[in-house]
């Protein structure tokens, strides 16, 4: 993925730590964090807090990718999935740590932090999170 | 607002065109909607280019200027202007064109849309299509675009039982257009088997679920209703244009299986046109790949959400049903170049409409509508035409 080193730090805490916010107004949590609450838009302005996702949650849809992007190509197939969180944020990671089979719609998974790309042998290694099963 | 009308279309052919520069391409398919709208360029106000990523697939921006430039406008100084939204960047220079229009300011315009894709490699262009997905929060964790669709297919088979049989239909129909369009980049016929069996790309996805990477360039001429007399005695009317945005990544929208921006999109077409779905003769819808072409027609609500595999089981939208969708060869069989595909989709409604389909044509086909996506769904236009 192109665009500088900073283009990533700036998203450490997210990626890292899956610092999320909430809005004050409403109560709902959002991943990545928002600026503004899009349900309370004014009245959330001033009043998103950042949050600590805890991780966990459970498939709502996947897809096995058999034709990958270029830094994923060595991974191929490899299933993607929509993670709705306990909170209440859904969220696109790799699914990790089990057949390919196994991942099903329903599925319980757990936040883990991996190495996701990096930018030729020299360059920057970019961590985040995939997911695994819950067991 | 003032009435708007087509009075004239130009298409190139589409497929992997070696031979054919961007600028050869656009002028083209320009230089024919000027011939068939029969104005001689001086009356033209202004222009509207639709494309989504000249800059990565030829290294170039500045679309509007170039595009006016190449197609003989340099003199007359008119303004140009290209208009983005990933693959609904044509629908949204469409509806540039005839908003400036409607409000008074202009009387004629251009409307082109262009893509040249073939001039990178696949990977380059693959990666270039998933520009119209969230770059931080869905590709950098490795999911491709057609793997994006995949889930909404995932999610669709689980919630109402469509099942990859439904979805290959959708790509042996449109392919069965397609051989009637001599436009269309794939002219030749594809059976259940071999849309089944096709190599996988993202599950339950495999090839002939998607549609190809194409070049090609499509251009339509408006003008004000109360001046095309002195055109054409065979004007469309476009009675509604609607707009729609959601959240660029699917993670976070309210349902996986609805394009909420097809379904605002359409609610304020229906709404301008004083129609109801049940009103539309035949469709242009965005079927980048099959699943996109099932959730088209519900959110476009032709049919009952969920009930879109088992209306393409029931051949309620082959060229012959109640309802022809995508009668030019869609996305899928006439090809996909992302800018372009917006407008060549006004191209084949007016030609339907105004009974010069051939082959094609939908009988007594009076009102079209037509239907462009951007990314997995975060822009939508809908387009609504009525033969005069």
């Amino acid at each position: 993925m192109d665009g500088g080193v900073a283009r990533f730090w700036r998203e450490i805490p997210q990626r890292y730590n899956l610092i999320g916010n909430k809005c004050e107004s409403c109560k709902r949590v959002f991943f990545p964090p928002r600026e503004s609450c899009p349900h309370c838009r004014r009245k959330s302005m001033g009043k998103m807090e950042d949050i600590k996702l805890s991780g966990s949650g459970e498939i709502i849809t996947y897809t096995i990718i058999h034709v990958g992007p270029e830094a994923f190509e060595e991974q191929v197939p490899y299933p993607i999935a929509i993670i709705k969180l306990d909170e209440g944020p859904h969220i696109t990671a790799q699914i990790v740590d089990c057949n390919i089979d196994d991942v099903k719609i329903g599925m319980k998974v757990q936040s883990t932090f991996r190495k996701i790309q990096e930018d030729g042998y020299v360059g920057a290694i970019y961590y985040g999170y995939k997911f695994k099963p819950l067991r | 607002m003032r009435d708007v009308a087509v009075i004239g279309v130009g298409l190139t052919k589409f497929g992997e065109l070696w031979d054919k520069s961007f600028r050869q391409l656009i002028a083209e398919a320009g230089s024919k909607a000027i011939f068939d709208a029969g104005v001689s360029g001086n009356e033209i106000d202004a222009m509207y280019i639709g494309s989504m990523s000249s800059g990565r697939f030829i290294g170039q921006e500045h679309i509007g200027a170039l595009v006016a430039d190449a197609s003989g406008f340099s003199q007359l100084h008119i303004p140009a202007t290209r208009v983005e939204g990933a693959c609904a960047s044509g629908g949204l220079a469409m509806r540039e064109g005839y908003l400036s229009i409607a409000s008074g300011m202009n009387d004629i315009v251009v409307v082109g849309g262009i893509e040249k894709m073939n001039d990178v490699g696949g990977n380059f262009a693959t990666e270039t299509l998933a520009t119209a997905a969230d770059q931080e929060w869905e590709a950098f964790f490795g999911v491709t675009f057609p793997g994006l669709y995949a889930m909404i297919a995932m999610r669709h088979m689980h919630e109402y039982g469509t099942t990859k049989e439904q979805l290959a239909q959708v790509a042996v129909k449109n392919h069965a257009n397609g051989i009637l369009n001599p436009y269309a980049q794939y002219q030749r016929k594809i059976t259940l088997e071999q849309a089944l069996n096709a190599t996988m790309v993202a599950y339950p996805l495999g090839l002939m679920d998607c549609s190809p990477v194409t070049d090609g360039a499509a251009s339509v001429i408006l003008c004000a209703a109360e001046k095309t007399k002195k055109f054409t005695d065979k004007p469309v009317k476009i009675i509604a244009s609607g707009q729609g945005s959601d959240t660029l990544a699917l993670h976070s929208r309210r349902d996986i299986c609805t394009l909420d921006a097809t379904v605002h999109a359409a609610k304020m077409a229906y709404k301008q046109a004083n129609l109801k779905s049940s009103n539309i003769d035949l469709a242009e819808v965005h079927d980048c790949f099959t699943i996109a072409e099932i959730c088209a027609i519900e959110d476009l609500g032709f049919v009952e959400k969920g009930q879109g595999g088992k209306a393409v089981e029931n051949k309620i939208t082959t060229l012959d049903g109640s309802l022809p969708v995508n009668t030019s060869g869609g996305l899928k069989s006439k090809g996909h170049p992302v800018g372009a595909t917006g407008v060549a989709q006004i191209v084949e409604i007016t030609q339907q409409l105004r009974g010069e389909a051939e082959k094609r044509q939908v009988k007594d086909a009076r009102i079209g509508l037509a239907h462009n996506i951007g990314g997995s769904g975060a822009t939508c236009t809908v387009h609504i035409l009525e033969a005069v």
